[in-house]
C-alpha cells in the first residue's frame, strides 16, 4: 500500500544472493574497416563490474543511455554469457548452469522489461501470456487459472478476470505493464530485474505502478534491481544505489547519501539534473562537459575524464580503483 | 503591439472517426505573452499534440478547427486562407513535432534538410544558406563540421538539437515544441531546456512547451496551461499554478510526481482511473469522475474557466475554497478514499 515506506526492518542475510566478480561483456562490432579508422572493433558494454547483492536488497542501477545498465540486467538473466569475470547466484556461478539447473534458475530470475507492449506477443490473450510460464514450469493444466488471477490480484489490477480473455492492444500502458509485472513473478521469483519499468508510462500511471512494485517486492521478499536514468524514481524503490559510466561504476552507495551528497564528479552531474517538480530549484549549468559518452573509444585512464570538471593529470594515465570511503564505495583519484 | 503574441480563445477541434467525432479539444483558451515559454501540461490523450497543431493548422487528414480564434499577432489565423497561413509557417510560427529527433530524413544529410528550409521556404542563396547553417549549428551547440553527417550518426539529444535549429531557422517569433525532452536522459534533457531558454532569451521569442512533465514546466516555464480533456483545468504564472494549484487536477498531477528535493519517505500518489472517452464526454465537469471533491453540480454544470486571482485561472466549480482543498488534496488518503 502506498504511504508506508524506507524498508527500515528489513534485515539482510550476511550471505550474498547475488555477485558480480570483475564481469565483463565485451561486443565485438564492426570489423577490419573500424580498426583502421583507430576506432576499437570492441564495446565494453560491461569492464570489470563487481558489486553483491544481499537477499531482500533493492539496488538501482543509474546511468546514462549506453552505459551498460540493461547488459548488466541480461547477464544477471543469463541472456548473455560474461566474456570475462564470474556471475555468482545463491553460491553458484550461473556461467555452469545447465538443463534442469538452468531452468529452475529462469524461474527464481526475472527480468521486467521496459516497453509493456515489447515484453508481450500481441496475438495472445492475457490468459495465454500468464500460463506460458506456468506451462514451461510443468504447473498443471487445473492450478494454472487460479495462479493468474493471483498473479493480477498482486499487482492490483482490479477485478483480473474481466482482462484474461483480452489481447494487449486492448489494455492501457499502465494495465498491461501490471500484466508484464504479474507474469514475471508468477512462478514466485526471488530476483527481478526491472529494466525502466515505467519509462514509457504516463505520470499518472507510472506512479500507479511503483507503488505496486514496491508494495509486491516487500510483500514478497523480493531481492531486486532497478535500472533507470532518473535518480528521483531509483530512490523511490532502492535503498542503495549503484552510479555507472561506460561500463564502469563510479559510485556504490545508500540511495539517501548519494542524492544528499554525491562524491563522485559524475554522481554530482546526475543528482543536478534531476528536475523537481516545483519552482524554486537551481538553474546552475551542469558540473558536466557536453556530448555522449562514446563507447567505442573511451578515454584512457578514467572513461568519464572527457566530461568532467575536475579531471587532472592523474586522470588520464590510472584508471581509479573503486574504494570505500565511509558508507560508499567511489572510484575517482579525488577520493 | 498586443501584450500576448498569441491569444487562443474557445478552440474547438474534432476529429471525424467512423460515424461519429471527437472532440479533443472543446474550448481551450489561454495566451502567450511575447518573450515567454509557457508549459502546456497534462495526460497523454488531453489534446496537447491537437493544441499544438491546430496553432500551425497542420493538422491530420480526419481533423478540423471547428471554432474559436487563434490571434496571433492581434490576427485571427484560424479564419485566414490556407496560402496566408502557409507563407507564416517557419518564418513567424515553427513548429517542432512529437518525436522530431526520430523524424528527421535519414536518407539526406542535415545540412540538406536544413537548405530545404532556407533555401526553399527562405528564398536564401547558397551561399547565405550555407552561412545561416553553420551560424544555426553554432547556437544549438553542435560543431559546424558535423552539418554533413546523417541523423543515425548523431545522438538522441543532438536529433534534438538539430530539429530546434530547424526551427529556428527563418527566425521565428513562436516556436512551439512537442515533448521535446521526453525519450531524453535526464542530463540531456537538462541541457536541451537550458538551450532552449538561452535561445528564447537571445533571440526574444516565444515558447510553447508540451510535455507531460510537471518537473519540466518547474524548471523552464515562465506560465503554464494545465490540459483535461480537451479544456483546459488551469492556467497562469507557473510558480502559482505549481504552488498554489487551485484546481483538484492539478492538485493531483503534483502528488504523481516524486520530488528528489523532498523527504525520502514521500509517497507518489497517482490519480485513480484515466481522462474520459472523448466521444462520450462526462455531463458537467470532465474531471468528476476522478475528482475527490466532486458535489452534485460538478456532474451536471460545466465550470466555466473564471480568474481567481489576476492573472490566474481555473475552471472548476470550488475554486474559491481552493485554500483548503489543497490541503485535503496533499494527503494520500484523499485520492485512494475516492478510487
Ligand atoms: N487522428 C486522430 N483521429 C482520431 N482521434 C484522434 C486523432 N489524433 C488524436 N486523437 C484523439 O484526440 C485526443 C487528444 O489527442 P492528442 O494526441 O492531441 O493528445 P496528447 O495530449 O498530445 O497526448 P499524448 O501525450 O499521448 O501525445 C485523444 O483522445 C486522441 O485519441
Ligand atoms: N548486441 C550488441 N552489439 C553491440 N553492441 C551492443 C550490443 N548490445 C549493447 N551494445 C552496446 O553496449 C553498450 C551498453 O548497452 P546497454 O547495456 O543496452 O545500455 P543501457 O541499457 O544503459 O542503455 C552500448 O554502447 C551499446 O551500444
Ligand atoms: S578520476 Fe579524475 S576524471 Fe575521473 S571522475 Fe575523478 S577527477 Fe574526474
Ligand atoms: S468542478 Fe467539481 S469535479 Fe470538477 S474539478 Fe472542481 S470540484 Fe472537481
Ligand atoms: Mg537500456
Ligand atoms: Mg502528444
Amino acid at each position: 500500500m502506498a504511504g508506508t515506506r524506507m524498508r527500515s526492518a528489513v534485515t539482510y542475510s550476511n550471505e550474498p544472493l547475488v555477485s558480480l566478480r570483475s564481469a565483463e561483456l565485451h561486443y565485438r562490432v564492426g570489423g577490419a574497416l573500424s580498426a583502421l579508422r583507430g576506432r576499437s572493433s570492441v564495446v565494453k558494454a560491461v569492464d570489470g563490474v563487481s558489486f553483491d547483492i544481499h537477499r531482500g536488497e533493492s539496488v538501482g542501477l543509474l546511468g546514462e543511455s549506453g552505459c551498460g545498465k540493461s547488459s548488466i540486467g541480461r547477464l544477471l538473466m543469463k541472456l548473455e554469457d560474461a566474456t570475462g569475470g564470474e556471475i555468482v547466484f545463491a553460491g553458484e556461478p550461473i556461467s555452469g548452469l545447465r538443463g534442469a539447473a538452468l531452468k529452475c534458475y529462469r524461474a527464481k530470475a526475472q527480468l521486467i522489461f521496459q516497453n509493456p507492449f515489447d515484453a508481450v506477443n500481441p496475438r495472445f490473450t492475457i490468459r495465454a501470456t500468464l500460463a506460458e510460464p506456468l506451462e514451461n514450469a510443468g504447473i498443471p493444466a487445473g492450478e494454472r487459472e487460479a495462479r493468474i488471477i493471483a498473479a493480477l490480484e498482486l499487482v492490483r489490477l482490479p477485478q483480473p478476470a474481466q482482462f484474461l480473455d483480452r489481447y494487449p492492444h486492448q489494455l492501457s500502458g499502465g494495465q498491461l505493464q501490471r500484466v508484464v509485472m504479474a507474469r514475471a513473478l508468477i512462478l514466485q521469483p526471488d530476483f527481478v530485474v526491472a529494466d525502466e519499468p515505467v519509462s514509457m508510462l504516463d505520470v499518472s500511471v507510472r506512479a500507479g505502478v511503483l507503488n505496486v512494485f514496491r508494495d509486491v517486492r516487500d510483500r514478497l521478499g523480493l531481492t531486486a534491481i532497478y535500472i533507470s536514468h532518473d535518480l528521483a524514481l531509483v530512490r523511490y524503490v532502492c535503498e542503495r544505489t549503484i552510479v555507472m559510466y561506460l561500463g564502469r561504476i563510479m559510485e556504490d552507495g545508500p540511495t539517501e547519501d548519494i542524492v544528499h551528497e554525491p562524491l563522485h564528479p559524475y554522481a554530482k552531474a546526475l543528482v543536478a539534473a534531476v528536475p523537481v517538480p516545483h519552482p524554486d530549484q537551481s538553474h546552475d549549468p551542469l558540473p558536466i562537459g557536453r556530448g555522449a559518452p562514446d563507447p567505442r573509444n573511451p578515454p584512457s585512464g578514467c572513461v568519464f575524464r572527457d566530461r568532467c570538471p575536475r579531471a587532472f593529470d592523474r586522470c588520464a594515465s590510472e584508471v581509479p580503483q573503486l574504494r570505500q570511503i565511509g558508507t560508499r564505495k567511489v572510484a575517482c583519484h579525488l577520493f | 503591439m498586443t501584450a500576448n503574441l498569441l491569444s487562443v480563445r474557445d478552440l474547438k477541434v474534432s476529429y471525424r472517426v467512423g460515424n461519429g467525432h471527437i472532440d479533443a479539444v472543446d474550448g481551450a483558451s489561454f495566451d502567450v505573452p511575447r518573450g515567454s515559454i509557457v508549459g502546456l501540461v497534462g495526460e497523454s490523450g488531453c489534446g496537447k499534440t491537437t493544441v499544438a497543431r491546430a496553432l500551425t493548422r497542420v493538422i491530420a487528414d480526419n481533423a478540423r478547427i471547428t471554432g474559436g480564434q487563434i490571434l496571433f499577432d492581434g490576427k485571427d489565423i484560424a479564419a485566414i486562407p490556407e496560402r496566408q497561413m502557409n507563407a507564416l509557417r517557419w518564418r513567424d510560427i515553427a513548429f517542432i513535432p512529437q518525436s522530431a529527433m526520430n523524424s528527421l530524413d535519414p536518407v539526406y544529410t542535415v545540412e540538406y534538410q536544413l537548405n530545404e528550409v532556407l533555401r526553399r521556404r527562405g528564398g536564401l542563396s547558397a551561399r547565405e544558406a550555407r552561412m545561416r547553417c553553420e551560424s544555426l549549428f553554432e547556437m544549438v551547440g553542435i560543431e559546424k563540421g558535423r552539418l554533413r553527417d546523417y541523423p543515425h550518426q548523431f545522438s538522441g539529444g543532438m536529433r534534438q538539437r538539430v530539429a530546434i535549429a530547424l526551427a529556428l531557422a527563418l527566425n521565428p517569433k513562436l516556436v512551439i515544441a512537442d515533448e521535446p525532452v521526453t525519450a531524453l536522459d535526464v542530463i540531456v534533457q537538462r541541457q536541451i531546456l537550458d538551450q532552449l531558454r538561452e535561445l528564447q532569451t537571445m533571440l526574444g521569442i516565444s515558447v510553447i512547451l508540451v510535455t507531460h512533465d510537471i518537473s519540466v514546466v518547474a524548471y523552464i516555464c515562465d506560465r503554464t496551461v494545465v490540459m483535461y480533456a480537451g479544456r483546459v483545468a488551469e492556467a497562469g504564472p507557473m510558480a502559482g499554478v505549481l504552488t498554489r494549484p487551485a484546481h483538484p487536477y492539478t492538485m493531483g498531477l503534483r502528488n504523481a510526481f516524486p520530488d528528489l528535493a523532498g523527504a525520502a519517505s514521500g509517497t507518489l500518489t497517482p490519480i485513480d482511473g484515466a481522462p474520459p472517452n472523448l466521444a462520450e464526454p462526462p455531463p458537467g465537469c470532465r474531471f468528476a469522475p476522478r475528482c475527490p471533491f466532486s458535489i452534485e453540480v460538478c456532474s451536471t454544470e460545466s465550470p466555466p474557466l473564471a480568474e481567481i486571482v489576476p492573472d490566474h485561472r481555473v475552471a472548476c466549480h470550488r475554486a474559491s475554497e481552493a485554500p483548503v482543498l489543497r490541503e485535503i488534496a496533499a494527503r494520500t488518503e484523499t485520492w485512494l478514499a475516492h478510487a
